[in-house]
């Protein structure tokens, strides 16, 4: 294993997507992601990459979808009310079936909210965040390493299922810096056939677009595209399941939540409460099969989020309402402390599942 | 050593996250788990800042560090602020310089280094938070100068290889120091 490095959670998304071959980065600063777009500022260029700081979100989301139509790996990152800029041209991608990074570092909303940590986009992220059917793939960071090594993931499912990957971060996994390993290893981009790369005077046109006026045609091309999104959710999901084994309460939490939920389990354990961890790593797909099995196992489902409750939705979708599911949450940039999770786990504890 | 957990605090310009940055890369170096969480907001730019840093034997959970096993204060709102968080049993270090008061805290340890009178007086005025951190490691029995040398050298580049010398020079004070 090669050595360990420190580094930011943003810093490791942009190194880890150069190591993917992604050469081409558009972006507008805002706190709490700019390091990813700084970093790229002082890379790109030696390395014959192109680093752009576009005049707004929706122009970066737009040289984006350019590049993308060429066939190169190619990203954008931002923050919360940067990534609602983008949503028009996260719908036009989809629309147009490109493969594309997109880096969401979530702070506070709505409106421009606050700078620090939040998980309320989440809704925004899983139900695609522009208008239309569609589906991003949805990657949910829990540590630097993950933020290294699910950024060359999103770019290999991007090729390989023609859509967005969004890295679905928030401030305090952008800004903390841990050991990072970056011997990261990168499948070769697939062939694109489709990318519009010039015909050489040897084959027709390549045509990249989303306006499609024949509705049959239309309803075609949606059906197909969730065909995709059906391999895509029977393959690539991914979480993490902690001390579940006999576990009676069963803990969903991503990103920095899961973090603190750990320490609360650890915690709990050591008073003798038998409480686990789901923690999706793919938020669309949802992880649905662990949280449909756990229902037959555990009395009780608590969702810590750093959100009013979104991802509960997911959860009690997975698990069909057969178990009582409990909100504990903190937002507008405030995290919930190991206590406060603590706490609801020793109250689940006691009410037996009683919600 | 299981986990320990350090917070520290004080102006922005006073090196609270590059201290934090050089035990991260300490840890980094003796094979730990550690992790680094800096505030990060409009408060950086001549307020308060802060850092967590945990270092572990076991992967680190939650990186935010709210009852430090060891306060570093660099100021006295840093103090007012956090000495209540502190873990029972816990340390303070601060610069007795800039803070007037005492630690009112009866069941931590309070350690008050002159930091910044030690730095101005050695020609170093920018080092206080090494100073600091030097009296940290000498009071956690963790001065080991090999290990110290080789986390300066990741945590200054190779461009700033001249300050490699007084940051060490800083910590020694530091660690020499006796109250």
């Amino acid at each position: 294993m090669a050595d360990k490095v420190l580094m930011k959670g943003n810093e490791a998304i942009a190194e880890a997507a150069i190591i993917a071959g992604c050469r081409h980065y558009f972006g507008y600063p805002i706190t709490p992601q700019t390091e990813v777009a700084a970093y790229m500022a002082k890379k790109m260029p030696k390395i014959g990459g192109t680093f752009l700081q576009a005049e707004s979100e929706i122009a970066a989301i737009n040289m984006v979808y350019g590049v993308a139509s060429a066939g190169c790996r190619v990203m954008t990152s931002s923050s919360s009310p940067g990534i609602s800029l983008k949503g028009e041209g996260l719908s036009y991608l989809a629309g147009s079936d490109l493969p594309a990074l997109v880096v969401n570092v979530q702070r506070g909303g709505p409106g421009l909210g606050g700078i620090q940590p939040s998980q309320s986009d989440y809704f925004q992220a899983t139900r695609g965040g522009g208008h239309g059917d569609y589906h991003m793939i949805v990657l949910a960071p829990a540590s630097v390493q993950e933020m290294a090594e699910l950024t060359v993931k999103g770019f290999e499912l991007a090729d390989k299922y023609r859509m967005t990957s969004m890295i679905l971060a928030d401030g305090t996994m952008g800004q903390m810096m841990e050991p990072v390993a970056l011997d990261l290893a990168v499948a070769p981009a697939p062939a694109k056939p489709w990318a519009t790369t010039g015909t050489g005077m040897k084959r027709a046109h390549n045509i990249v677009n989303s306006l499609s006026l024949d509705p049959e045609e239309l309803e075609r091309l949606n059906l197909a595209r969730y065909e995709r999104y059906a391999e895509v959710e029977a393959n690539e999901t991914m979480y993490e399941e902690y001390r579940m084994e006999d576990a009676e309460i069963c803990v969903a939490a991503f990103g920095i939540a899961a973090r603190v939920s750990k320490n609360a389990i650890n915690e709990a354990r050591k008073e003798g409460i038998k409480v686990g961890l789901i923690r999706p790593i793919t938020l669309w797909p949802f992880p649905k099969a662990p949280f449909k099995k756990a229902a037959g196992q555990v009395k009780q489902f608590l969702s810590v989020e750093l959100s009013m409750g979104q991802m509960i939705e997911d959860v009690r979708l997975a698990t069909e309402c057969r178990v009582p599911v409990t909100l504990v949450n903190r937002v507008g940039g405030m995290i919930p402390s190991p206590d406060q999770v603590l706490e609801a786990i020793r109250k689940a504890s006691k009410n037996g599942g009683n919600d | 050593m299981s986990t320990r957990q350090f917070l520290f605090s004080g102006f922005g310009g006073q090196g609270i996250l590059f201290a934090g940055k050089f035990l991260a890369y300490k840890g980094l170096t003796e094979d730990k788990q550690v992790s680094w969480l800096p505030s990060y907001g409009p408060e950086m730019r001549g307020g308060t800042a802060s850092c967590s840093v945990i270092l572990s034997d076991e992967p680190v959970g939650s990186p935010i560090v709210s009852k430090p096993d060891v306060l570093v204060a660099m100021n006295l709102p840093s103090l007012d602020k956090f000495e209540d968080a502190v873990a029972p049993g816990g340390m303070i270090f601060y610069d007795s310089t800039l803070i007037g008061r005492s630690v009112r805290r009866t069941d931590v340890t309070a350690v008050p280094v002159p930091a910044t009178a030690i730095a101005g007086d050695n020609g170093i005025p920018t080092l206080a938070n090494m100073i600091l951190i030097g009296k940290i490691l000498k009071e956690l029995n963790d001065f080991d100068a090999a290990s110290v040398d080789a986390a300066l050298k990741k945590v200054i580049s190779a461009k700033h290889a001249d300050m490699l010398e007084v940051n060490y020079k800083a910590m020694k004070l530091g660690a020499d120091y006796e109250g």
